[in-house]
């Protein structure tokens, strides 16, 4: 039971733990009814022949995926992998070790697609697909949050992020999708954000927090909507709009924009960073959302976007939307062009908000008073999505450097957590890939602990007390589980609200 | 004769069984950028970060140092006995082959050592033991059999090199010759042939496998190129 954990004892020299079988059997978070499936194109319910299907799709993935492909055939057993995931050290369920994760797969692939696994399925671990699998399928790959930890340290870069994707793909398309997850989905392409926030709404939202800053500050900082000709379109995660403590990272980025004297816009029908099509590993869906900001950036017909703090968003918008939209260079379609002509070619497109905060901080365009976090010891929890799938700046890298850059400019005194949990290494919080729900909260708590003992290592050491992210599900997850381990809640922010702090307003002419 | 039969088979089945899952791995798309990053931002450096992980299995290094330091001895000495072994294949011997040569006799030691230290871990680390199907077994006593039977005719019961020489370049000009009469050499041969037929089908993929893995071989620059595959630009023309 969640209710019954407490903070693990610290472990000076982490002890690899030993594999208890069958520990988190079982656990199903909610599946997804009909209404939610079938808004989606997938069957509603689990259906008569999902067999026949399950491996139909497979095939057809295997023919769609390298990555699937070349990773279900070349694993070799090694082992490097095994104690590299959250999920397993938190609760040393072998089959949360990322190869076991991934043999659930290669078992059926084996079987049913190639010749040893035909001829002597014992021999080679093949396997049948059968309802228990695929129950056991269901439950395993959404114990994995597709942070990619485990294929840094795999000889052939296997991402068992790609295989939980690919298994998700199956499930929604025999009708076995997750609630969670698909639910969000449905709310993005209906009303325009994972929250199902209404534009009226928002709109109050954001006057609301003009009074707020105007009363804290003294000065106007504006959070304009649906603004046509605005210079940059922000499209940011829409837990920053009402969330603790995301909203003061939303505050932070006004007043970056509002002290460098750009004009931004957020948009009320495409007002979500995140695409959760990313975490069930549908193409389609997550093309869908993508074409949304398109839009939106050809009605407001805006020089820049930027995307705000948000691990998985980040990745989309970094590695994907090009693929996806074309709003990179290269595309040829009718709106890309017009896109790629609308768009101002000097800047990065599109950019983090710590890239555009950044460069204003080294161009001096903005100036920063770091005094005013002088109360804050902070250290920076990096995010998977961000760490390990995407880049910021020009440098491979730069994802590591850039936040840091802004939080050293923001605040005295910095603290980086132990190597073997930061930058490529960094453990996932222990919510991300459409885990973030209710329902798993045993999960998350347990998939956190390797963050929280890096965490709780700094802060008796060095008296870190605030743990700055640049992701909403991080923000959320933590604020759920530091709890558990004895930390308040309050101690995750974003860097923007270190900036936020730390940023002079009155000075601009 | 039947064993110069059963190594055309399995020559045939090698070269044949890696020709199709290669040009299999080329014709499957990777649609989307998923280099596992900080990765280089240009190709030369996808050839350099590839080149460390085949040579020096940089990632397992970061994963696992025992495991890394058995793979190393199992493959380096490995990949020297291969080319030692080249000696019974060229006629006349090619000159950085001699150059081996020395390193080559001991290389056979050191891969076995590589090979039982792997086993070990099959049976002694849990998590390992939790994962090890018996295919994984089997490969690693059939390389241990090889490794042994070759060394004990290096240094218990010597075989007719000349003969053996003479057998295999005879397969190369399709003028099969006789094979010398002794049971390691039979031994040796046929594990030889089971480990070439096996080879395309097993988990021994790794070897090319890895020069395709999206995560390894991608450059990270997906703002500056746009990367479409050609089922998802069919989409583009649908909408
Ligand atoms: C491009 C060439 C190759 C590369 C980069 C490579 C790399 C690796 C790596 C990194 C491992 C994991 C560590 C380990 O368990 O040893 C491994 C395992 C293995 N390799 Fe290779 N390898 C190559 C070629 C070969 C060849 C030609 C063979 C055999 C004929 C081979 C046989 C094996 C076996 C049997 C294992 C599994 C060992 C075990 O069960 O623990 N490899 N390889
Ligand atoms: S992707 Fe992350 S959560 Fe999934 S198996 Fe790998 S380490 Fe675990
Ligand atoms: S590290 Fe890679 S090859 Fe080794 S067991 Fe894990 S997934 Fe397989």
């Amino acid at each position: 039971m969640a209710t019954e954990i407490t903070a693990p004892p610290y472990r000076v020299i982490p002890i690899i733990p030993a594999i208890k079988p069958g520990a988190m059997e079982g656990l199903k978070p909610f599946v997804a009814n009909d209404k939610i499936q079938e808004a989606l194109g997938f069957p509603g319910g689990l259906v008569e022949d999902w067999k026949d299907r399950a491996i139909a799709k497979m095939g057809d993935l295997l023919k769609k995926y390298r990555s699937l492909k070349v990773y279900l055939d070349a694993c070799v057993h090694c082992g490097a992998c095994s104690d590299k995931c959250h999920y397993f050290i938190g609760t040393q369920d072998p089959k949360n070790m990322p190869v076991a994760r991934q043999d659930l797969m290669r078992s059926v692939y084996r079987r049913y697609f190639t010749l040893p696994g035909k001829l002597f399925p014992k021999l080679v671990g093949a396997r049948e697909l059968t309802k228990e699998v695929l129950d056991e399928w269901y439950s395993y790959y959404h114990q994995c949050s597709e942070c990619r930890r485990c294929s840094v340290f795999c000889p052939y870069g296997i991402d068992t992020a790609e295989i939980t994707m690919a298994a998700r793909e199956i499930l929604d398309s025999v009708g076995y999708g997750q609630k969670y997850s698909n639910e969000i989905i449905g709310k993005v392409n209906t009303i325009g954000n994972n929250l199902g926030l209404p534009g009226p709404a928002l709109e109050d939202t954001l006057a609301g927090l003009e009074e707020d800053v105007k009363e804290d500050t003294g000065i106007d900082v504006r959070f304009p909507l649906d603004v046509k000709g605005a210079e940059v379109l922000l499209i940011t995660p829409s837990a920053d709009f009402f969330a603790e403590p995301h909203i003061d990272s939303l505050i932070g980025y006004a007043k970056v924009f509002h002290a460098a004297g750009i004009s931004w816009t957020l948009s009320s029908m495409s007002s979500e960073a995140g695409n959760f099509g990313l975490f069930i590993g549908n193409y389609e869906q997550m093309r869908k959302i993508a074409l949304r900001i398109r839009q939106a950036a050809l009605e407001l017909g805006v020089k820049r976007i930027v995307v705000g703090e948000c691990g998985h968003a980040w990745r989309v918008a970094y590695s994907f939307w090009n693929t996806l939209t074309g709003i990179g260079d290269g595309a040829e379609d009718r709106f890309a062009l017009q896109l790629q002509k609308q768009l101002d070619q000097r800047y990065r497109q599109p950019a983090h908000i710590c890239e555009l905060t950044w460069d204003l901080i080294e161009k001096q365009a903005i100036t920063l008073d770091p005094e005013a976090n002088d109360n804050l010891i902070v250290t920076f929890h990096d995010s998977c999505n961000v760490a390990r799938g995407s880049r910021m700046g020009e440098m491979a890298g730069g994802q590591f450097e850039i936040p840091r850059s802004i939080i050293r400019a923001a605040a005295n005194h910095f603290v980086d957590m132990s190597d073997a949990t930061t930058r490529e290494k960094t453990f996932c919080c222990g919510g991300g890939g459409g885990l973030l729900t209710d329902d798993l909260m045993d999960l998350r708590v347990k998939g956190a602990l390797p963050r929280m003992e890096a965490l709780k290592e700094v802060a008796d050491r060095d008296g870190v007390n605030f743990m700055a992210t640049i992701c909403a599900i991080c923000k959320t997850q933590f604020s759920k589980v530091l709890p558990y381990y004895g930390f308040n809640m309050r101690m995750v922010g974003g860097v923007h609200q270190l900036v936020s702090n730390a940023i002079r307003l009155g000075d601009k002419e | 004769m039947l064993f110069a039969a059963l190594f055309y088979v399995a020559g045939i089945t090698l070269a044949g069984g890696l020709v199709y899952r290669i040009s299999d791995y080329l014709r499957t798309p990777a649609p989307l950028k998923i280099p596992t990053t900080p990765a280089p931002t240009t190709s030369g450096g996808v050839v350099l970060r590839m080149t460390r992980e085949v040579l020096l299995f940089e990632s397992l290094f970061k994963g696992s140092l025992w495991t890394w330091a058995f793979a190393v001895l199992f493959h380096g000495g490995l990949a020297l006995v291969l080319m030692r072994h080249l000696r019974y294949f060229t006629q006349p011997v090619w000159s950085w082959v001699d150059l081996a040569q020395p390193f080559g006799i001991y290389a056979g030691f050191v891969m076995a050592i590589g090979l039982v230290g792997l086993w070990g871990r099959r049976f002694l680390v849990d998590r390992i033991r939790y994962i090890s199907t018996p295919s994984d077994h089997l490969m690693l006593a059939l390389l241990l059999m090889i490794a042994l039977s070759g060394l004990s005719m290096k240094f218990l019961d010597h075989t007719d090199i000349i003969g053996v020489k003479a057998f295999f370049l005879g397969l190369e000009h399709f003028d099969p010759q006789p094979l010398p009469a002794s049971p390691l050499l039979y031994l040796h041969l046929s594990l030889v042939a089971t480990l070439m037929i096996i080879f395309p089908f097993s988990k021994l993929l790794h070897a090319p496998g890895v020069f395709f893995s999206p995560s390894r071989n991608q450059p990270d620059n997906p703002r500056e190129h746009r990367h479409l595959s050609s089922w998802a630009a069919k989409l583009e023309s649908e909408s």
